[in-house]
């Protein structure tokens, strides 16, 4: 699962995906494009409009039953109802290798110990 | 003030106003060196926010200065606050202030750069949150009402310095003023929202090493300046500069291996101001020797509130009060135990046995911090009645470069559209609408 987020909702994001044990992901800063409004700004006499927002994406590999828990949280922790709260795009995985054991699929994506 | 130059303050000598030109421009420097510091210890979404606040400081503290605090810091008046004789720089001029050998033009000038980094050193407790035209008007009003009154009481013959309180370089005036007023100042505006939730670093340690030795640097003048001539007073003054902050790191650097284990940069740079600020009230008036033990054992008390503040609700952000409210407070009162004629030619303290001294110390130490919290904490009060001090919190979130300034510090300049005249810029058009939900 993708979920791109504003960077200062990163951390609600963050503390959401530990409320819901959801504990495999990585995150990267990126910068997009949504329907927020322009920013403006002026260095000395050169205006620009600013086309890239930056944002925070989540990416998610987790099995089935914790599709919902982590949805609702990039939602709970991302949300501040203005326009540019970001996205949540959840894809199936073909295939997940955990690469110390080898596991495959489920047992690839399951936290040790749960 | 050193003695010699009271018998000969009738002419403006070349040797003396050489040096204060040059001191001058030293502690305006400070003032960048400032900005520099704290904007490596902000978010690098409020850079240059908090770096501007210090410009800002610069900008109007010169203009209410020339107006009308010199004036009231330095001009006849009562104990309390000087009058308006030198308002708008009248008689000021080429001829000698009194008791210096230098001419009063240069008085002041030395004297507005002290009034700019004290405005600039409240900002420290209010950036990240604090909107930029409030803190504007806060500074012009605050160098006048509480800067310019403190001076006075301290420098400019109010009833501190008529009373024999020994204050080198500003203890009161702008440690003290400045240490005190930023609790006040953080206590009104509040704390940041995220404070206390997440866990809010520097973003620049390098700025902030940076920074601490521009200010260390401007420091020789700032403390090597307060003699007004190249006499015996600031030549000790400045040596001391050098002493004490050297004693300080040593001891932070003590302190942060027995508490942590590692020695931090972010650490050793808070280090430096607080051994310059140490020194600051005592630098003429204390041995070397003296100099380096108040260095060394001034460090601790800025050390406990500097690691008890952020435990606390009070988000007094960079720590102005353990380093320059508790270093100034530390620093007026050794003068009262250590103070030695014999190096100073004015006074000595207790422990030379003047006890005396002690006395008029410790009432500097108890009415300065009094006046700078209680005038600054009125002032901001009657403010926010009349005007939001502060950002919105989605601002906030955003960061002040962005939303105070439409700048940011680190533009990559990805996805910028450059907009030429003809276009319409002042009203940003959405994308797309949103659905409603």
């Amino acid at each position: 699962m993708i979920g791109i987020v504003r960077p200062e909702k990163a951390n609600d994001v963050l503390e959401a995906l530990y409320r819901a044990e959801v504990r495999g992901f990585s995150m990267s800063r990126v910068q997009g494009h949504g329907g927020e409004l322009d920013r403006v700004e002026t260095y000395r006499g050169t205006t620009v409009k600013m086309g890239l927002a930056e944002k925070v994406r989540f990416e998610v590999a987790v099995s089935d039953e914790f599709v919902q828990p982590a949805v609702n949280a990039l939602c709970d922790g991302g949300r501040t109802g203005e326009v540019g709260d970001g996205k949540i795009f959840v894809v199936p995985l073909e295939r997940a290798v955990r690469i110390r054991t080898g596991e495959t699929d489920h047992g690839a994506v399951t936290p040790v110990g749960a | 003030m050193d003695t010699l130059n009271l018998i000969a303050a009738t002419a403006v000598d070349t040797g003396d106003t050489a040096w204060m030109l040059t001191a001058t421009a030293l502690v305006l420097l400070m003032t960048i060196g400032l900005g520099l510091f704290y904007a490596g210890l902000v978010r690098s979404k409020n850079t240059l926010n908090t770096f501007m606040m210090c410009v800002a400081a610069i900008a109007v503290a010169i203009v209410t200065w020339a107006a009308v605090g010199y004036s009231f810091a330095f001009a006849e008046g009562n104990w309390f606050i000087g009058g308006f004789d030198h308002a708008f720089l009248s008689g000021v001029d080429f001829a000698p202030r009194d008791g210096t050998t230098i001419p009063h033009l240069v008085f002041f000038a030395f004297q507005a750069t002290f009034c700019i980094i004290t405005v600039a050193l409240v900002s420290g407790a209010v950036v990240e949150r604090m909107r930029f035209d409030a803190f504007l008007i806060f500074a012009a009003l605050w160098s006048i009402l509480v800067y310019a009154v403190l001076a006075h009481w301290g420098f400019g013959g109010g009833w501190l310095i008529e009373g024999g309180t020994l204050d080198f370089a500003g203890g009161i005036a702008v440690e003290m003023a400045s240490g005190f007023s930023a609790l006040a100042a953080a206590l009104v505006v509040g704390a940041r929202k995220d404070y206390g939730r997440q866990a809010l670093l520097p973003h620049n340690a390098v700025y902030v090493l940076l920074g601490a030795g521009l200010l260390w640097f401007g420091w020789f003048g700032f403390n090597g300046g307060s003699g007004f001539s190249t006499g015996n007073a600031g030549v000790l003054a400045f040596v001391n500069t050098m002493l004490t902050p050297a004693c300080s790191l040593l001891v932070w650097f003590a302190l942060d291996l027995i508490r942590g284990r590692r020695v931090t940069a972010v650490g050793a740079a808070t280090a430096i101001i607080v051994g310059c600020v140490l020194i600051t009230p005592a630098g003429g008036f204390i041995s070397p020797g003296w100099a380096m033990a108040l260095g060394a054992i001034g460090a601790l008390p800025c050390y406990a509130v500097i690691v008890w503040r952020p435990r606390t609700r009070v988000d007094e952000t960079l720590d102005v009060l353990a380093a320059h409210g508790i270093a100034g407070f530390t620093g007026i009162l050794f003068i009262g135990l250590f103070a030695q004629a014999s190096w100073n030619g004015v006074s000595d303290g207790l422990l030379y046995g003047n006890a005396e001294q002690m006395l008029w110390q410790a009432l500097a130490a108890a009415a300065t911090p009094a006046y700078a919290f209680v005038a600054t904490f009125v002032l901001l009060k009657v403010m926010g009645a009349l005007m939001p001090l502060r950002t919105t919190e989605n601002d906030e979130a955003l960061g002040m470069d962005v939303t105070q300034h439409g700048e940011e510090a680190y533009a990559t300049g990805e996805g910028a559209i450059l907009v030429t005249p003809e276009s319409d810029v002042e009203a940003p058009v959405p994308v797309a609408q949103p659905e409603p939900a």
